[in-house]
Formats: C-alpha cells, structure tokens, sequence
C-alpha cells in the first residue's frame, strides 16, 4: 500500500490536476496551479542530496581500495571544500567559491569537451564514407553546409551561403519537423502512460 | 596512387597535430575574413536594438562551460547590446553549472557600461525545476524568485517593483546546449504567448529551424557563427557611440574555423578516395 | 608575450593542460583533473542548491511562519530516506509528486509547441501561393518532406509498394537533415578547442589579447 499503491495514487493525482487546469480555467484550479509551480521548484531542490549522496557513498566505498583511495579521496576533499565556502563564506563575484568556480571548475569542464574536436575529426575522416545513395546525400548536405556556414562560403559567392540557408531552411526542416512531431507524439503517450499507472519502472525495484 | 593510398591511411596522431594547427595558425595570424549576418541573427538584433529604453528582457543562462566557446560570447554581446540601449536585464539561470558563468557576465559588462544593480540589472539565480520556473514566471515572478542570486528579496529591488510576469518582459533569450530553447517554447511562449529567442550550440542549431519557421522563435543564434555575427552588429553600434570595441572572441575564432572546416573537408575526400581505390581493387 | 601574473590563471592553465594529456593516454594527471572536476561541481551544486531552492522557496516561507511550506518541505525530506534501507521507499513519493505535476503540465504544453503549431507551419496556406512562385514549391517540399518523414516513423504497418517509397523519400529528407547537423557540429566541436586554445595563448600566455 504504503509502496506502491500511494505513489501512483500521487502520480495519477498531480497529472490529473496539472493536464486539466489547462483547459479549466476555474479560481480553485488556478490556485492549486500556482501553489504546485511554488512546490515543485522547493521539492526538486532537495532532490540535489540523492545525486550528491549516492556520489559521496560510491566515493567512500572507493576509500578502502587501494587503486582508487588516492582519487576518490580527491574527490571527496574538494566536494566538501567547495560546499564549505559556498555554504559559510558566501557565493558573491570575488568570494573564494566563485573564484574556484571561474578557475577550477570551468577551465576543467571546458577542456575535456574540446578534446572532442580531435575526436570528431579522426572519426569525420575513417568513417565518413560514400557507400550508398544515403551515405552520400549526408555528405554532401554537410560539405555544403560546412562552407555554406563560413563566411568564406558567402565570399566565393553569395549563392553557396543562400543554398546552405535553403538546405536549412526547407529540406533539414521538414526532417527536423517530421522527428519533432514524432517526439512530440511520444513524450505525450509516455507522460499519459505514467499518470494512468501503466508506466511503472520509475517505482524501480 | 601511391600517394593516395597514404593520404587515405594517416595516423590518428597526425590528423590531432593538423587539427591542431589549424586552429592554432589562424589564432596567432588572423586572416580577418569579415562576418556575413543572416536573418535569424538580424532579428534578434532588431528587436533588440527597437526596444524602447527601460523596457525589459529576461536573459537565461541554459548552459555550462562544456559550451562556453560558442554561448559565452552570444550571452555578453547581447547583455552589452541591451545594456547600451538602457534596456533592463533580468538575469535567470537554468543549468546548475552555469550560474556562476552569469554571474561573471553581469559584474563584467554591467562595470564597462557603468550600470546598477537592482536598478538596471537584476540576476535571481537558479532554480531547479524548468517547466515549474518557466510557467511560474508567467504567473508571479516573486513567487518562484523570492530572493535574487545574493539573496535579497524581490521587492527591495527597485527594478522588479514594476516587472512582476512576462507581461513586463519584452523578451526571453535561452541560451544554451540543450533543449531548453525548446521548453521556453512549450511554457512560456505556448502558455503565455512570450516572445522567445534562442542562442544555441551549432549542434542544436539545425533541430530548431522549425521554431523559426512558425515564429515561435523570434530569431536564433547558431553556434559560434551566430556569435560572430552579433558581436560584429554590437560592436559597430559600440564603435558609432563612441565605446571602445571589446575583444571579438567569436569572430576572431572563426578564422579556425574555417581553415578546420576546410581542412575536414579534405580528410573526409581523402578517407574516400582510399575507399573507392579500396574497392576497385577488390573487384 | 607576458605571462600572467595572477596566480588563479596558472592554476586554470595547469589543469587544462592536464586534461590535454589524455590526448596521449590515460595517466594520472588526467584522473587527478577528472576527480577533481567532480568533486568542485558536486559541492558547487550543493551550495547553489541550497542559496537559491532550499533556502528561499521553503526554509525562508516556514520561518516567516507560512506553515502551509511544510508540505514540500516534508515530501523533500523524503529524499533523504534513500540512506535508510527500511524506509527507502519513501522516496517514491517526492518523485511522485514531480513525475505527476511535470508529466500533466507536459501534455497541453508539449501538443502545442510540438505538434499543433508544427502542423500549422506546415499546411499550404493561402500566403504561400501569393509571394512567388519559389515560396510555393518550397512550401510544397516541405510539405512533401514532413509527411515522407512521418511516414517513415509509422512502424505499425510494413514498408511495402506505396508506403515503402514514400518512407524512401523519407529518408532522403533525413539524410540532408543529418548531414545539415553534422555540418554544424564541426563547428561546435572545433569552437570549443577555440575556446581553450584562446585561454591559453591570451589569458595565460599573453600572445594574443585575453577573453
């Protein structure tokens, strides 16, 4: 009861709620809509300490093997460092926590997805091949958008910047639509398959 | 033949050290190809730049230093392009680990144009749920922001005494690497009719093109192409009134990239031209 | 060239260079950076979560006395059952919550942003016979495209005779949506090394001028 049965009652509950106020406009729905925008934003942020949790546990577990000890101790060290400063000595421009944000933290999130380049690069080069009528309209949808997109695309001739436009703008379009409609249709049918109680997984095990 | 053959079958190392300099040569001696501006990005410009000064716009930091290259330089082009028509700035964050980059955007351009906080700008933080903040703004801004970044509540902030929803906001910009642009879409232009825009990573940029199309979007900013373009309009306009001309990161940038985009170029026809030699052997 | 004399860009310059290393290989500097790179986000998180959600959208409302804030604040409690095996299944409740309210706000939203207006961009409409001829028959592929396209998604009958050539046309208009992307993320890849190298030369270095 207490498990299962009280979360999807809850599911079904708030989904209902939410998806009829929309056409609804009544006072009492308005309200409740207003209240539950409110509660969501408070909920979710307490939800930070199951993502912080989980990592401090799997970190702490870590401890105890010799090969990871030294990283995971690493990790541990700056995660309640940070927290620290953010949480006792302020989040302001110039505080310390800012400044391990602007020095620390960005220059590492930023180099490792540059890396990427190098990667993307190699792959462009070994697996980018003209087998069939498929591969071959990708490749050539890409090399003109590739100098259709610079200006020295537009330079050579106006006409080669227009073309990459109108690939964009008609073609990749109409594709970019077809899948969004798609997804579109999706995210509906799954949404209404976890508020009717047909989708389950979310209770986990 | 020979020649191709080895072309076609260059060590992985090789094509990091081309990439490399190809990046790194035009950075050192630019080649200062002037930028060509496009109509998603125009229209973001002209709806800025007719604004009515005092009026407001939300600016939303969507993204995070895994795309700071490209985003960065949109977000402080138009801030500064806002900031010098005496546009007000609300400042929000929906990505965790970018609230910090807006922070160092505000303190940095609102300094160069001399502007105050809680009067001309305003930055409220994060906050954790997007459909819940998107369509609460819609409704009461005080109610999902009861205190800005600093913590300090909303109404001992001169500026938000007048600006309580999207009714007081001319525009929202998203700019991020995901799909928020497309939330903006779903809750607050569909729900509550705001006009929204869109400065977006290049490997978002082609997914949002129907956005455009039905005017769901004002106008967008693609990739670091899209932040060339702006920081070339705004530093015109910057250099017409008299400021001095900031550093154009993107468009500087763009020099690599077109020597790169170039040089992919060459690899992929390399790569299949080893191929088809490939295959006509076999046969 | 002047090198910076600023203490904070050494340390930003040192650990970007120790994520380049993996360019090589594995090793230690990079893990160190990695590890790192986890640590500093996840308390970064928890101080940010807790300024500007936990703090002023439930804590700073109960102790103004507004009580009625003690509903979220129990249902975000909750999360914290997640440490104590007997009661974990409390958890499910917050989520509830969430799921609920996010999916049933999703539906009207989603059906307009997504489809409604999609279909409405896509039909011929009057305007498009009146511009010039070029607008029409782009509008006409678009048309042509968006319906291929969707057919080439409808999994529920088998592609055979007319279904199957349309849902070739299909991804016709696919590949050039792909290709479209791909174009573009050579350019996204490539900026964000730009980025880095800019960093490096300007900031650190100081060869060229600094972000």
């Amino acid at each position: 009861m207490l498990q299962r049965k009280i979360p999807l009652f809850i599911v079904f509950l708030m989904g209902f709620l939410m998806t009829v106020q929309f056409y609804i406009p009544h006072p009492v729905s308005q309200t409740l809509y207003k209240y539950v925008l409110d509660w969501m934003n408070g909920v979710a942020s307490m939800a930070i300490v199951l993502a912080v949790g989980s990592l401090i546990m799997h970190h702490w577990r870590r401890l105890k093997k010799p090969e990871f000890a030294l990283y995971s101790a690493v990790t541990l060290v700056s995660l309640f460092f940070m927290a620290i400063l953010g949480f006792f000595f302020g989040i302001r421009e110039g505080s310390l926590f800012q400044k391990m944000f602007e020095n620390v933290q960005i220059p590492l999130q930023a180099t490792m997805f540059s890396l990427l380049a190098f990667y993307m690069a190699s792959a462009a080069y070994r697996a980018f091949r003209a087998r069939n009528l498929e591969a071959t309209l990708l490749l050539l949808s890409a090399f003109i958008l590739m100098i259709g997109i610079i200006p020295l695309g537009y330079y050579i001739h106006p006409r080669i910047s227009d073309f990459a436009l109108w690939i964009l703008n008609v073609p990749n379009l109409a594709a970019k639509r077809g899948i969004m409609i798609g997804v579109g249709l999706g995210m509906m049918a799954t949404s209404l398959k976890i508020i009717l109680g047909i989708e389950r997984n979310w209770l986990g095990g | 033949m020979k020649i191709i053959r080895i072309l076609s079958t260059l060590d992985r190392r090789i094509i990091f050290l081309l990439v490399g300099l190809g990046i790194l040569i035009p950075l050192l001696k630019p080649l200062g190809i002037p930028e060509n501006i496009t109509p998603p990005v125009r229209d973001v410009y002209q709806f800025i730049d007719t604004l009515p000064p005092g009026s407001a716009i939300l600016l939303s930091v969507d993204y995070d230093a895994s795309v700071l290259p490209e985003v960065h330089p949109m977000f402080l082009s138009i801030l500064r392009h806002a900031m010098l028509r005496k546009v007000k700035v609300i400042g929000i964050a929906l990505n965790p680990a970018g609230v910090g980059l807006g922070v160092q955007a505000f303190d940095r351009i609102s300094k160069e144009f001399g502007k105050k906080y809680g009067e001309d700008y305003v930055y409220l933080g994060f906050k954790p749920n997007m459909a819940a903040t998107m369509l609460g703004l819609g409704e009461e801004i005080e109610k999902v922001f009861p205190t800005d970044y600093y913590g300090i509540p909303l109404d001992s902030l001169p500026m938000m005494k007048e600006i309580h929803s999207y009714r007081d906001i001319a525009l929202v910009i998203s700019f991020s690497g995901a799909n928020i642009p497309a939330l903006w879409v779903s809750y607050a232009y569909s729900r509550y009719g705001q006009k929204v825009a869109a400065g977006v990573t290049a490997v978002m940029a082609a997914d949002y093109y129907p956005f455009l199309q039905t005017g769901q979007f004002i106008g967008m900013l693609g990739g670091m192409k899209g932040a060339a373009e702006y920081e070339d309009l705004v530093n015109r306009l910057l250099q017409k009134k008299g400021y001095r001309k900031p550093m154009p990161f993107a468009i500087k940038g763009m020099d690599s990239i077109t020597v790169v985009h170039l040089l992919i170029i060459l690899f992929i026809i390399l790569g299949n031209l080893g191929y088809f030699l490939q295959k006509k052997e076999v046969k | 060239m002047h090198l910076a004399a600023d203490p904070w860009v050494w340390v930003a310059a040192i650990l970007t260079l120790f994520i380049f290393t993996f360019l090589y290989k594995d090793n230690p500097l990079y893990k160190f950076a990695e590890h790192l790179l986890v640590g500093v986000s996840a308390g970064y998180y928890l101080a940010i979560y807790w300024h500007n959600g936990v703090k002023p959208n439930i804590i700073d409302h109960i102790a103004q006395g507004q009580l009625i804030y003690l509903i979220p604040f129990i249902l975000g409690l909750m999360f914290f059952t997640i440490f104590i095996p007997k009661t974990s299944y409390m958890i499910r409740w917050p989520i509830a919550f969430l799921l609920g309210a996010g999916s049933g706000l999703s539906i009207p939203a989603t059906f307009q942003a997504n489809i409604a207006e999609q279909i409405k961009g896509t039909m011929l409409q009057p305007l498009s016979f009146y511009y010039s001829n070029a607008a029409l028959i782009n509008a006409i592929i678009l048309f042509v495209g968006v319906l291929t396209v969707l057919t080439y998604f409808f999994f529920s009958k088998e592609h055979k005779g007319a279904l199957y050539t349309t849902a070739r046309i299909g991804i016709i208009f696919l590949m050039i949506g792909f290709g479209a992307s791909f174009g573009y993320t050579v350019m996204a890849r490539v900026s964000l090394l730009i980025g880095r190298l800019q960093f490096l030369l300007g900031n650190w270095l100081g060869i060229i001028p600094s972000w």
